[in-house]
């Protein structure tokens, strides 16, 4: 069923492609989640500059960044010659984003939670200033469906396994993602629980406290080089290494953008981490 | 050599009027310049260069000409070559607003600029009433309660700085590193106001502190009013250096250095360094902001790592060819 919406997907995007291209408009995507719907919609095309954030797919990569979402240059990303801006609540600084709405291309915000929820809004919100309203829709009833399929899966958890984030360990300090943050979300998508309780956002982590949760898995994010954190880090480290999920080994390192993103994956990353928490079958 | 001299200033700002106006991402460039006296551009351009670029000229003019008179002032004040602005506690008093005012709007650039500004004046009055001893502010007394405020207000933006969340953290680092980047025609009336009738007014304190650097005890006996004197420089200083701060962010080194490269190549004189140290510190600022929009266009690097790459290199080579 799914193969079969992604190829229709696909094939609608493929067939407005000849119709398109007279009249194309020169967009600039300012937010990550937003830039990967954007190409799930098959505008890719269309995207002439992205910010910092806007990293997947990796074609993106290729394209004129004009920096990191929050510090932007009027003139960056006017000299794009954008027809359309797309961006996050968050763009600024707001100097910024006000010359950038005087200027002549349109200008629209993207609403959205870092939720279920908040995906289709965005999603409907992007397809809506593409003017790919029916692509749109097709990628919300997918997104729906995996996270459905995510939902389901987690509903039926007996034992819902603690799960602790660690963002990073500089320095030996543990930065857990507390409550509210968008790793707690993907963690309850997944039908596991936050490990790490009384306090909100990314912070660092007492020892102690880390000790007093004792995840029975770590999650972390798969990155390269310096930042990433390896098994070797974790069984060294005075408190992660006594936790359950050091003694067990059980340390899952994803993707952070398909973790966190909160964009049109949101539903596969939940059951990869469903998966990995679990396994396939109960 | 004279004729040199003669024409270094104009050939100076000949350049920080070009590069200004005529270089950033879009391809407005110095040789369309011309077309914008005949009416010639286009709507985008127009944009551009009236609401962008021109903004960011007088901005970086005047927050750069700012800093580096506050920074004569203190210099002169303490009788000391490394001091600057943070001595009286406007910088650290305006960082600590600023972080406030990040934690408190977010997104509110105003409520950032005002916290910014309070903040700093907040700093400076304490600091004044502290050093008040029988009528007379005391020097000695002003750099010790300054150091003193100085650690408190940064372990107060510390322990602030761990509530804040990832979004207020990225704030604040840009924030700390400086930037031209929304400048806009209300910022520069702002700065009008504040910081160019310091710059304007500063050099009539040229005589005071020209006595000043023999002490405290001959300026008074050279017939200066010296307590006046010092009260004026404190208050120019955080008037300047607290709008520079809460239109800008944190812009180094201009304020400590620019000083030093008029005094290395005019001499010590307050009735030259104060008017060049106004023109060369808005002229460094400016040059420094175009490589920030251009090095990595259509991004945007921090005007503060500028500033320094920029000037040490020029201030290391006048210190190196002075005769020992």
């Amino acid at each position: 069923m799914r193969i079969s919406r992604r190829a229709l997907l696909l094939a609608s995007g493929l067939a407005a492609l000849p119709l398109r291209a007279a009249t194309a408009p020169r967009v600039v995507v300012l937010g990550g989640a937003i830039a990967e719907i954007v190409a799930a919609l098959g505008a890719e095309a269309e995207m002439v500059g992205r910010d910092s954030t806007s990293t997947y797919p990796a074609s993106l990569l290729s394209l004129p960044d004009v920096g990191y979402v929050r510090a932007l240059s009027t003139e960056g990303v006017l000299s794009l010659a954008p027809d359309l801006i797309l961006a996050e609540p968050d763009a600024g600084p707001p100097p910024v984003v006000e010359v950038l709405k005087a200027a002549g291309a349109k200008f629209v915000t993207i609403p959205g939670a870092p939720d279920a929820e908040g995906v289709l809004a965005k999603i409907a919100a992007t397809a809506a200033a593409l003017g790919r309203e029916s692509e749109g829709a097709l990628l919300a009833d997918q997104v729906s469906a995996d996270l459905a399929e995510a939902r389901a899966r987690a509903a039926e958890v007996t034992k819902p396994v603690r799960v602790l984030f660690v963002l990073s360990l500089q320095g030996g300090a543990v930065r857990a993602g507390g409550q509210g943050s968008s790793a707690e979300g993907i963690i309850t998508l997944a039908g596991g629980v936050n490990a790490a309780t009384g306090f909100t956002g990314f912070k660092p982590m007492t020892d102690e406290a880390v000790l007093a949760a004792n995840p029975e898995v770590l999650l972390v994010m798969d990155r390269e080089g310096e930042l990433s954190i390896t098994h070797e880090m974790i069984g060294a480290h005075p408190a992660l290494g006594q936790t359950e999920a050091a003694r067990t080994g059980r340390i899952i390192a994803m993707d952070g953008l398909l973790l966190l993103g909160f964009g049109p994956r949101t539903g596969q990353a939940a059951l990869a981490l469903n998966k990995a928490l679990y396994g396939s079958g109960q | 050599m004279t004729a040199a001299r003669c024409l270094f200033l104009p050939l100076l700002m000949l350049t920080v009027l070009v590069a200004g106006l005529g270089t950033g991402s879009t391809g407005l460039s110095p040789l369309r310049l011309a077309e914008a006296v005949h009416g010639g551009l286009t709507a985008q351009e127009r944009i551009v260069l009236w609401d962008i670029r021109l903004p960011r000229l007088f901005l970086g003019l005047l927050v750069g000409g700012g800093l580096a008179v506050s920074g004569v002032l203190m210099q002169a004040l303490f009788r000391n070559p490394l001091a600057d602005p943070g001595v009286i506690g406007v910088s650290p008093g305006a960082a600590l607003g600023a972080v406030i005012g990040i934690l408190l709007g977010g997104a509110g650039q105003w409520v950032v600029m005002v916290a910014a500004f309070f903040g700093g004046w907040g700093a400076v009055a304490l600091l004044t009433r502290i050093a008040q001893r029988g009528g007379q502010t005391d020097i000695a007394r002003l750099l010790l309660a300054g150091v003193a405020l100085s650690a408190l207000v940064g372990a107060i933006t510390g322990l602030l700085i761990t509530m804040a969340n990832d979004t207020q953290l990225r704030d604040l680092s840009y924030w700390s590193m400086g930037s031209l980047g929304g400048a806009t025609r209300q910022k520069v009336a702002l700065a009008v106001l504040t910081i160019l009738p310091v710059m304007l007014l500063a050099p009539r304190l040229a005589a005071g502190l020209n006595a000043l650097s023999l002490g405290e005890t001959a300026a008074f006996h050279m017939g200066h009013r010296v307590e006046r004197l010092k009260q004026t420089a404190i208050l120019m200083t955080a008037l300047a250096t607290g709008s520079a701060v809460a239109l800008a962010g944190g812009i180094g080194f201009v304020g400590v250095v620019v000083p030093h490269l008029v005094r290395l190549a005019l001499g010590p004189d307050h009735r030259v360094v104060l008017p060049l140290s106004a023109i060369l510190g808005g002229a460094l600022v400016v040059l420094a902001d175009v490589l920030a929009r251009t090095l990595t266009a259509p991004a945007e690097l921090p005007i503060g790592i500028l500033t320094a790459l920029v000037g040490t290199p020029v201030f290391l080579q006048i210190l190196l060819r002075r005769p020992a």
